[in-house]
């Protein structure tokens, strides 16, 4: 049980095997991705050839393309990467007024509209791509029979993208932001006031530094949400295919190592992104 | 009560409370309040909790209106002027200190605000930390300072502004005692230092009286008593001041014979004592008399009294020892009534055991009594 | 300080206007709106180009036809036996976390589990892919080794699907987990203990009734994400994988059926809300505490 009570031993071997079992399902398929980049062979599969670059860096001439030859990939991460800024930005602004909204206001209907938050995060993500597909198209149809008006942006593409990631993220960011702003002091920016700060150089200088935190914390996840997303960008996705889609594409007609390459790039970004974040934690921390 | 109002007094008094009201749903808590506070000088609001001290201090920092009254800061009435524009400044219960912001930061928190240029900001708040003896703290963190130099810095906070009035919310309160007795002497000689005009609240009436120049004694809304710790402690003028202030032994009864100023009072357990009275009392009303521990001396023999005071005699019940503050618990030997006695610092009753047989007396002129139940008006 | 408690009466309406009005526009422009239009498109049919008659037939056609609900409680009840497996998978792990290691151990064993969750499912997929395809890493092994003749498909197969599923949401059932057993305090289990419980009775009467909130809320999490995946089923279980979100994308984007396509995605909605229900219910929980806790 606890380690103050004794543990007969096959309990202890059995919890450290456990472990190890469960850490080698959790990291046996990145490993595997991860060595298959540098495969020399022109599918992801074993036996091992031997190690090359080509994933990485071939072009068409040498009749691999490499990820950094692979003018598509490139596109869709690019086009991943500006979503994920305006998914971002949308979903942190709005997060911090909810925030304000929910913990310092009183209102009518408050109680409903913090439930009605939440919602957002029980919601399969399929059906809020396929409702905010529907709503949308049905506004554009609307405008176009009644003014003639085309609203390029209502029909599937990049502005339903994003609309359609930060409609769940914005629960996410709002739940982050609000736990801390519940979690503050008001006696700090009373002393603030008391200190000849007027409004503005309060929230400036005390409640959104205060804040911070949470608001870099839910900015990462925001990204990582919007980057990672599938289920609902696949239902909102026009033309130009984010990184996500353009993967799954690709996984389902059987693709060279390529995939691997920009997964191990993906990889190494996401856990550049967690150890900065965790350094600025563990920093504060001590 | 010290007299408020005049244009002169305003021209030496830092803070005028004329008359201030504030209701909340169910009680009033500041009621129909009035008083000065001289320049300079220290002055402290001492009450139970729920008095209304800190609805009292929080009107003076602008962060509650009063529903009537007035607020005179410096002689210039603060009706409608905002928090963040009062010359007054607030060391916090809590401090309140900014953990997002270094020492330095914190104390320059107000100048900034001010607009005054970083640089002079940054020397005038190094000046501050070195005069409250924190010089070398400037960069650190708020969270890696003692509890004793938290209290520095949020009063070098509070200071480098140069406010004509500084309040301070019970701010000894979050402190253990070792600490909170040191910091009791440091507070006070920064404000003989600085000569800030310093208002107090606290509900330890120890803090109000080591630290005060004045004190108003807080019940309900309103003042029981003001005057300087002295006043407060050897002529309470009512009550309650004579029950919260210092320690008294209280005995509850009624008025059998007056003589001058002094009163004739048989307890309700029937023990005859007699007690200077605090205002004009006739014969057969019902009266509460305190006699505090240090003014009642003991003896092993009734001779050894002192002549001319009216003695008693009891039972020693049990031995408070405390060091210079042990005392005496007894028994009055017919009524049974509960006295409690000082012990004097000669080590002469050193050897005194539970059950013995003791002699007391105390001088009438320094007990005194009031009226039972009756507000004090 | 947006408050919305000080200042003139006029300046507390236009702050708190201002702060409604992203709160409010989210909600009801991306959610509200299009759910209820999401419903009136499953009740409607087209009986002649652009002219829609208020019907069931959506409703009709999915009862009438085996295969559309064949596949709806196919995804109910594989969801199911996968979220039970996530949660007797997660707990050990979760208690290794929270009660036997101490300090930077925990934390780091923590961000351990953690780390492949930072990479987009789209990668773990790929992984699983290359490791269990036939002329994967594991068939190749499993033939070396001499376990089987010749490699075989590994790909493809209801238990793929499960392992994938699963995989996926581990996360989501050691967040909640973990927390609700840190809370728990030791001497608690200390003190059954010493009042002469078993290891087994422990769990039963005070681990597991501590830990419900956290278990009720990583379980609905997992459930919800479960029947809401697409990608692991579909490339996990191929053709052969008859997931009802894919019976969505198919209506809506292959077929353009969008009404048909409404009406599947409303019996999804139904099906996991009910579900969310239910698990509150059960555990006896609040639906925003829960929700607070993951």
């Amino acid at each position: 049980m606890i380690p103050s009570l004794p543990r007969p031993l096959w309990l202890r071997t059995a919890t450290t095997l456990y472990l190890v079992a469960f850490l080698v399902f959790l990291f046996l398929p990145l490993a595997t991705v991860a060595v298959f980049a540098f495969n020399d062979a022109p599918y992801p599969a074993p036996p091992w050839h031997g190690f090359t670059l080509d994933w990485f860096l071939g072009n068409a001439s040498r009749d691999r393309t490499g990820l950094f030859g692979d003018d598509e990939l490139l596109a869709s991460i690019w086009t991943s990467f500006l979503v994920a800024c305006a998914v971002t930005a949308l979903s942190v602004g709005v997060g911090t007024a909810n925030a304000f909204l929910m913990e310092r206001a009183r209102f009518p209907g408050k109680g409903a509209l913090s439930a009605l938050m939440l919602v957002p995060l029980v919601l399969p993500g399929v059906i809020l791509g396929i409702s905010i597909l529907a709503f949308a198209s049905r506004i554009a149809e609307f405008v176009n029979d009644l003014f003639g008006l085309e609203l390029e942006f209502l029909r599937p593409g990049l502005p339903l993208v994003v609309l359609g990631q930060f409609s769940y993220i914005a629960a996410i960011a709002t739940l982050t932001i609000s736990a801390r702003l519940k979690r503050f002091d008001p006696t700090l920016e009373e002393a603030a006031y008391n200190l000849g700060a007027s409004r503005g150089a309060v929230l400036r200088t005390i409640t959104l530094p205060y804040l911070r935190p949470a608001m870099i914390g839910s900015a990462a996840i925001a990204f990582l949400m919007s980057f990672e997303n599938f289920n609902t960008t696949l239902m909102l996705v026009g033309a130009d295919p984010p990184l996500t889609i353009m993967m799954y594409g690709r996984m389902r007609e059987g693709a060279t190592p390529v995939l691997n390459a920009v997964s191990l790039f993906l990889m190494v970004a996401s856990a550049l992104l967690a150890l900065t974040l965790m350094r600025k934690d563990g920093r504060r921390a001590a | 009560m010290s007299a408020a109002g005049t244009g002169q007094d305003a021209a030496t008094h830092d803070l005028d409370v004329r008359g201030a009201v504030k209701r909340f749903a169910d009680h009033v808590a500041v009621d129909q309040l009035s008083f000065s506070v001289a320049r300079g000088s220290f002055f402290s609001i001492l009450g139970p909790s729920g008095c209304g001290k800190t609805t009292l201090l929080r009107m003076i920092a602008g962060f509650i209106q009063p529903d009537d009254g007035e607020i005179l800061i410096g002689g210039r009435s603060m009706a409608g002027v905002g928090p963040n524009r009062r010359p007054v400044n607030m060391v916090f219960q809590q401090l309140a200190l900014f953990p997002m912001m270094s020492v330095g930061d914190n104390v320059a928190f107000g100048l900034a605000r001010r607009g005054v240029a970083r640089a002079e900001r940054l020397r005038r708040a190094q000046a501050m930390l070195e005069r409250v003896g924190l010089g070398g703290a400037a960069r650190k963190k708020v969270d890696e300072l003692s509890g004793g130099q938290r209290q520095r810095v949020a009063i070098a906070r509070s200071l480098v502004l140069e406010p004509t009035l500084l309040l301070l919310d019970e701010p000894l309160g979050a402190l253990d005692l070792k600490l909170r007795e040191h910091m009791k002497i440091e507070l006070k000689q920064l404000q003989a230092a600085f000569g800030t005009t310093f208002v107090y609240i606290t509900h330890d009436q120890s803090e109000a009286l080591v630290l005060s120049d004045h004190v108003g004694v807080m019940n309900r809304g309103r003042f029981e008593q003001q005057g300087t710790p002295q006043q407060l402690y050897y002529e309470p003028a009512t009550p309650f001041v004579a029950g919260f202030v210092g320690a008294n032994n209280r005995i509850v009864g009624r008025a059998t014979g007056v003589a001058g100023a002094i009163v004739s009072i048989t307890s309700e357990q029937g023990w005859l004592i007699r007690a200077r009275s605090a205002t004009a009392i006739a014969a057969g009303t019902a009266v509460e008399a305190f006699v505090r521990p240090e003014v009642a001396v003991l003896a092993r023999a009734a001779a050894d009294l002192p002549a001319g005071q009216p003695a008693h005699g009891g039972e020693v019940e049990s031995l408070l020892f405390d060091g210079a503050n042990s005392a005496v618990l007894l028994r009055e030997r017919q009524s049974r009534v509960e006295f409690r006695i000082a012990l004097p610092q000669t080590g002469q009753f050193a050897d005194l055991r539970v059950g013995e047989p003791i002699h007391f007396s105390f001088d009438p002129a320094r007990a005194v009594c009031f009226p039972a139940g009756v507000a004090h008006a | 300080m947006p408050d919305a408690t000080s200042g003139p009466a006029w300046e507390r309406r236009l702050l708190l206007g201002l702060l409604l009005a992203p709160a409010l526009l989210w909600l009801f422009a991306l959610i509200v709106l299009p759910q209820i239009d999401l419903a009136l498109l499953s009740f409607r049919e087209r009986v002649a180009p652009r002219e829609y008659v208020a019907s069931l037939a959506q409703y009709r056609t999915f009862f009438a036809e085996p295969l559309y609900w064949h596949v709806f409680v196919r995804t109910a009840v594989m969801s199911l036996a996968a979220t039970l497996a996530t949660l007797l998978i997660a707990f050990p792990v979760a208690w290794t976390i929270a009660k036997l290691l101490r300090g930077r151990l925990s934390a780091l064993l923590f961000v351990v589990c953690l780390i492949p969750f930072w990479v987009s499912e789209t990668v773990r997929t790929l992984g699983w892919m290359i490791l269990l395809r036939e002329s994967g890493v594991l068939p190749a092994l499993l033939a070396h080794l001499g376990v089987t003749a010749a490699p075989v498909e590994l790909l493809y197969h209801d238990a793929t699907i499960l392992v994938g599923l699963v995989y996926t949401s581990l996360l989501f059932m050691v967040v909640p987990l973990v927390s609700s057993l840190e809370s728990l305090d030791n001497s608690l289990i200390e003190a059954a203990y010493d009042l002469g419980g078993s290891g087994w009775s422990i769990l039963r009467e005070i681990v597991i009734p501590h830990a419900a909130p956290g278990i009720t809320a990583g379980c609905i999490v997992v459930f919800m994400l479960m029947l809401g995946n697409y990608l692991t089923p579909t490339l996990l279980g191929g053709k052969s994988s008859q997931w009802f979100t894919e019976q969505i994308y198919t209506q809506f984007i292959v077929r353009f059926n969008w009404e048909q396509g409404a009406a599947f995605g409303f019996l999804l909605l139904a099906l996991s809300t009910s579900m969310v229900w239910l698990g509150l219910k059960l555990s006896g929980q609040r639906f925003g505490d829960v929700m607070r806790r993951t």
